[in-house]
Parts: C-alpha cells; sequence; structure tokens
C-alpha cells in the first residue's frame, strides 16, 4: 500500500520590497511584501511588479535595484528574507 | 573618519571642527547650498527623501575611498534630507591633509559619488506651486555579489 503524502508544495521566498521618492508616488506605497517562486532573480520581480498592472507597468523594465543595500545586478538570485529596493536615479547632493 | 545622514540643519563649522590634525597644513570645507533657480526656473525649496539605512552606508564606503586617496582619515561627511528651503545646506564634506592637493582630490571624490550613488532623491518646489523629482543618475551594479547574513 502507498503511503499518503501531502501534496508537494512549490516552494517560495518572501521578498520585502522598497520604493522611493518618484517610484513611491506613482505606486502610492513604500513597501510591499511578496511571495516569489524560489528560483526568482532580481529581473524576475521587476517583471512580477510590472504585470501586476495599472501603476506597476510604468515602473522601468530594469530599473537600478538594490538588495540588501547593496547595488545588485538584475540577474542575482533572489534569497528568502531578501530586502529589495527599486532605485530611481539618484539626485543627492 | 565621520559620515552622518541628518534631518536638523547642518553646521559646516562643526563638521570642519571634525578634522585637523598638528601635521595637517591643509583643511578644506565644501558645502552643497539649495539655491533658488534650476534650468531657468524659480526654486523656492527642495524635500530630499533617502534610503537611508543604505544612505548611510553608501555614504560611509565614499569616504572610505577619499580616505585612501587623501592619505588620512580625516574626513567628515553629513548629508541632510527631508524639507529645506533656499540657502540651507544639503551637505557638508570636510577633510584635512598634510598638503592641499590630495585634501582637494578626496574632497571632490566624496561630492561626484554622492552625486552618483548616494541613494537620496531632490524633489524640487518651484515658485508658483509646482513641484517634481530631479532627473538624477542611473547608480550601476558593481558585481553580483549580494551581502546576506
Amino acid at each position: 500500500m502507498r503511503p499518503i503524502l501531502p501534496p508537494e508544495s512549490p516552494r517560495s521566498v518572501e521578498i520585502r520590497t522598497l520604493f522611493f521618492a518618484s517610484y513611491r508616488e506613482l505606486l502610492g506605497t513604500r513597501e510591499l511584501s511578496l511571495d516569489l517562486p524560489e528560483g526568482t532573480t532580481v529581473s524576475d520581480l521587476v517583471s512580477t511588479l510590472r504585470a501586476r498592472g495599472g501603476a506597476f507597468t510604468v515602473l522601468p523594465t530594469d530599473p537600478a535595484v538594490a538588495v540588501n543595500r547593496s547595488y545588485a545586478d538584475a540577474a542575482v538570485l533572489l534569497r528568502d528574507g531578501d530586502e529589495v529596493a527599486l532605485i530611481p536615479p539618484v539626485a543627492g547632493g | 573618519m565621520f559620515a552622518a545622514i541628518v534631518r536638523d540643519r547642518i553646521e559646516p563649522a562643526e563638521v570642519l571642527a571634525r578634522v585637523g590634525a598638528d601635521e595637517d597644513g591643509a583643511g578644506l570645507l565644501f558645502v552643497g547650498v539649495v539655491r533658488d533657480h534650476n534650468e531657468g526656473r524659480s526654486v523656492g525649496g527642495v524635500q530630499y527623501d533617502a534610503y537611508e539605512e543604505m544612505a548611510l552606508e553608501v555614504l560611509q564606503e565614499i569616504a572610505d575611498e577619499a580616505a585612501r586617496v587623501l592619505g588620512t582619515d580625516r574626513i567628515a561627511v553629513v548629508h541632510r534630507i527631508g524639507d529645506l528651503p533656499v540657502g540651507d545646506v544639503s551637505v557638508a564634506i570636510a577633510v584635512s591633509s598634510p598638503h592641499r592637493a590630495e585634501a582637494y582630490e578626496a574632497s571632490r571624490h566624496v561630492i561626484e559619488e554622492i552625486k552618483k550613488r548616494l541613494p537620496i532623491w531632490k524633489k524640487e518646489r518651484y515658485i508658483g506651486g509646482a513641484e517634481e523629482w530631479v532627473a538624477g543618475t542611473t547608480p550601476t551594479a558593481r558585481s553580483q555579489e549580494v551581502d546576506r547574513p
């Protein structure tokens, strides 16, 4: 007799996403928590956001991004608990 | 070495007082000030938004690089955020070293790198009521390495 196993649920990663300046005003929020499938990259995260429609479609396809407070390439693989900030063009000084 | 992001007014003399030593013949203070115009429009004030935790880390990193140029660790940099009226200081950079050439070079490095990669944004409020985020510089990723605990 085959043991009865619970259905395998795909693993997911929880990502804290931050928006600043023009992105924050555009989206009307400073922070979103997202559950994404394991294997998600920075670039996948941006596509997922843009796919939400509405104001999200105005986000650039390849924005500057910081993962855990360091600028990161679009190909970087995200891990559970990462903090991802979408960085509009900076204008300090 | 000193780096800070603040909301209160910057006193440039206090920033300059953080550097200097008996062996230093050059002390240099740079201040960035909110001006009353930009690209033909009259500006009444500005608002700075920041990714504060990251901005502090990046500012410290920039100060570290400047210290290597300077050859001393006598460097202090303070950036203000929030609402600033015309005439207020938004950034102050103080450095000191035995000779002036390194001081000028290090000070310049700090302000140029702030403009390229400090995660801070500026919204200009124009006379008449309009406001706009200033078109800035897109920072580039330096590597595929990411800090994880």
